[in-house]
């Protein structure tokens, strides 16, 4: 979590900002009579709201304990985001934890998989599980974190639909799943250079490199 | 098979493995529609990206464009406005029906029935022109905006939607008569292509395809969004998960929508139809995910945000890919004719499963 939530803005209500500061002038004028008028609208606009609404809050209910007395040091870290859970866990037990939280947590579906990059941080790419549970009708989400180099393992075994998921996360990304029955490109053409999700890549990128091979001349771009 | 058949509006490659007549084996080849979708949303703004989401299921674009503006309003904590709500719902039943319809005409023409592909773009089109008079686009639509709508409805929207569901029950009749007791399509679709529920899941197939195995599981009833909470209906469900099964789920799925147009224009709220958002969109960072139910079944959209205006990363859960991947489950050990009624069974846009 290098990089991602720093700690939420003052100026947390991006909804109130606008219309408050043209309000703002009209309605409270006695109440900053000495300052400037630009300074009002920004100094009342996040004054009377109550202190920033927190979005990210640790998770600890009863599911959490029981998932970390069974696993303990594998779950690095329980959240929850906007009233979503999320769970960061030992990417090497990924495979033995997913088995858990299938059979007995009954979280039967895996309705997502994706992944994130952030380059700046050591291990910089987030591999993204979107679990659901039938019977209980809730989600989950499961993280892990992995460098380039380190292989994620493949929860190929637990949920069939992984396959082609994975495949796409390692088309868009280049990470590697371990045990997986068939890891090769899905959506890009087998000869495809890079990985185009990942930060580094630049969107003109292959535009000014395909001109300059087929054109012999430098993109306009 | 392929690169290009009629039953896919895109293109599709299907590589056969066969014993004489019989598939032992299958493998999809996809991306020949692949557009980078999640890598443009990273150069965009919240706001500039919505209209590209319509080019995933482009028959269904006001299901993904509902999702989408969803998901930013989660990401921002803003609500949309009861009365937003309320036309919201209308739409996306309406196109419920319509990409029903495009499916009904399309997979009763590749099994051979020429007919009903007719029928159903008649009523389909009753449903572009409302979507035109809303908008003023027909497929594309781009007819919801983060926060709530653009757009009042026009004068006589809830006459001409009371109109068109009024005449659309016996319309769902008249398909019917066409098929549901025809013996051709009884035979070309009964006991093809099952998938268990047990299956279903393990592949995370969603919509119609897991209903029609059996699983009573809706996203609009299990997490309500828009304003389904206030609406009653029923769903559909099958019990042996055949091509059959899958064709009546999505026959009453049809006449459900068409209920709950029916109590949506009762009683639209008065009132704003856009929520307070501001120009310029810079939702606190974090994360979110939130998924609605699309014509094809569970839409989700993953987005992070880190503060700015352009979201860090968007990730798109295409009902269209997922269900496509049961298709080597479904297929085996049946006939090459089959394997085009197990294709329209799915019920895939390959704008959706490339994007």
């Amino acid at each position: 979590m290098a990089d991602e939530p720093n700690e939420p803005k003052p100026p947390q209500v991006p909804t109130g900002d606008k219309p408050a500061s043209t309000t703002a002038p009209v309605s409270t004028p006695p109440a900053t009579p000495a300052s400037g008028p630009a300074a009002p609208p920004k100094a009342a606009a996040p004054a009377p709201p109550k202190p920033p609404v927190v979005l990210q809050t640790p998770l600890n209910n009863e599911f959490v304990t029981r998932f970390r007395a069974k696993f303990g040091a594998a779950l690095l870290e329980a959240t929850e985001d906007r009233k979503q859970a999320i769970l960061t866990v030992d990417r090497a037990r990924l495979v033995e934890l997913a088995l858990h939280l299938r059979d007995e947590e009954k979280f039967d579906m895996l309705a997502d998989l994706t992944a994130v990059d952030w380059p700046k941080r050591e291990k910089r790419f987030d591999v993204v599980l979107n679990l659901y549970s039938f019977p209980k009708n809730e989600r989950l989400r499961l993280k892990v974190h992995t460098a380039d180099a380190e292989a994620v393992p493949s929860v190929v075994s637990v949920w069939p639909t992984a396959n082609w998921q994975e495949r796409e996360v390692f088309d868009m990304f280049g990470i590697i799943f371990s045990g997986h029955p068939d890891l090769k490109r899905i959506l890009l053409p087998d000869e495809w250079q890079g990985y185009p999700l990942r930060k580094d890549y630049d969107i003109l990128q292959q535009d000014t490199a395909w001109v300059r091979e087929n054109l012999g001349i430098e993109s306009g771009q | 098979m392929g690169p290009q058949h009629p039953s896919t509006h895109g293109v599709l490659r299907v590589k056969l493995k066969l014993d004489g007549e019989r598939v032992i084996g299958s493998e999809c080849i996809i991306g020949y529609l692949h557009r980078g979708v999640e890598k443009i949303a990273e150069n965009r703004t919240y706001q500039q990206f919505a209209p590209y989401v319509d080019r995933m299921d482009y028959v269904a674009a006001v299901s993904s464009g509902l999702g989408y503006c969803e998901a930013v309003e989660k990401l921002l904590v803003v609500e949309a406005p009861p009365r937003a709500r309320v036309i919201r719902t209308i739409l996306t039943e309406l196109q419920r029906i319509a990409s029903h319809l495009l499916w009904l005409g399309t997979h009763a023409l590749d099994i051979g029935a020429l007919t009903p592909l007719f029928y159903c773009f008649r009523e389909r089109e009753e449903i572009l022109k409302i979507f035109e008079k809303y908008c003023g686009a027909r497929l594309t639509t781009h007819a919801f905006r983060i926060g709530g709508l653009q757009y009042e409805a026009y004068d006589t929207f809830e006459k001409e939607v009371e109109r068109f569901c009024k005449d659309f029950e016996s319309r769902i009749v008249e398909y019917e008569d066409l098929l549901t007791q025809n013996r051709i399509w009884i035979g070309r679709t009964k006991g093809v292509g099952i998938l268990t529920a047990a299956d279903a899941i393990a592949f995370g197939v969603t919509g119609p395809v897991l209903r029609a195995s059996g699983v009573k599981w809706d996203i609009r009833k299990a997490a309500p969004y828009a304003a389904y909470d206030q609406y009653k209906f029923e769903i559909p469900v099958g019990t042996t998960g055949d091509t059959y099964d899958r064709y009546l789920v999505r026959m009453e799925e049809m006449r459900q929508s068409r209920l709950i147009c029916l109590q949506a224009i009762e009683n639209i709220p008065a009132g704003p139809i856009l929520a307070k958002v501001g120009k310029v969109l810079k939702p606190p960072p974090g994360e979110v995910y939130h998924a609605i139910e699309a014509p094809k079944g569970e839409i989700g959209y993953y987005i992070v945000s880190d503060g700015t205006v352009m979201p860090y990363r968007v990730h798109i859960r295409p009902p269209s890919f997922i269900n496509l991947q049961a298709f080597d489950r479904m297929v085996r050990g049946h006939l090459v004719a089959d394997v085009v009624a197990i294709i329209g069974t799915i019920d895939i846009v390959l704008g959706e499963v490339d994007r």
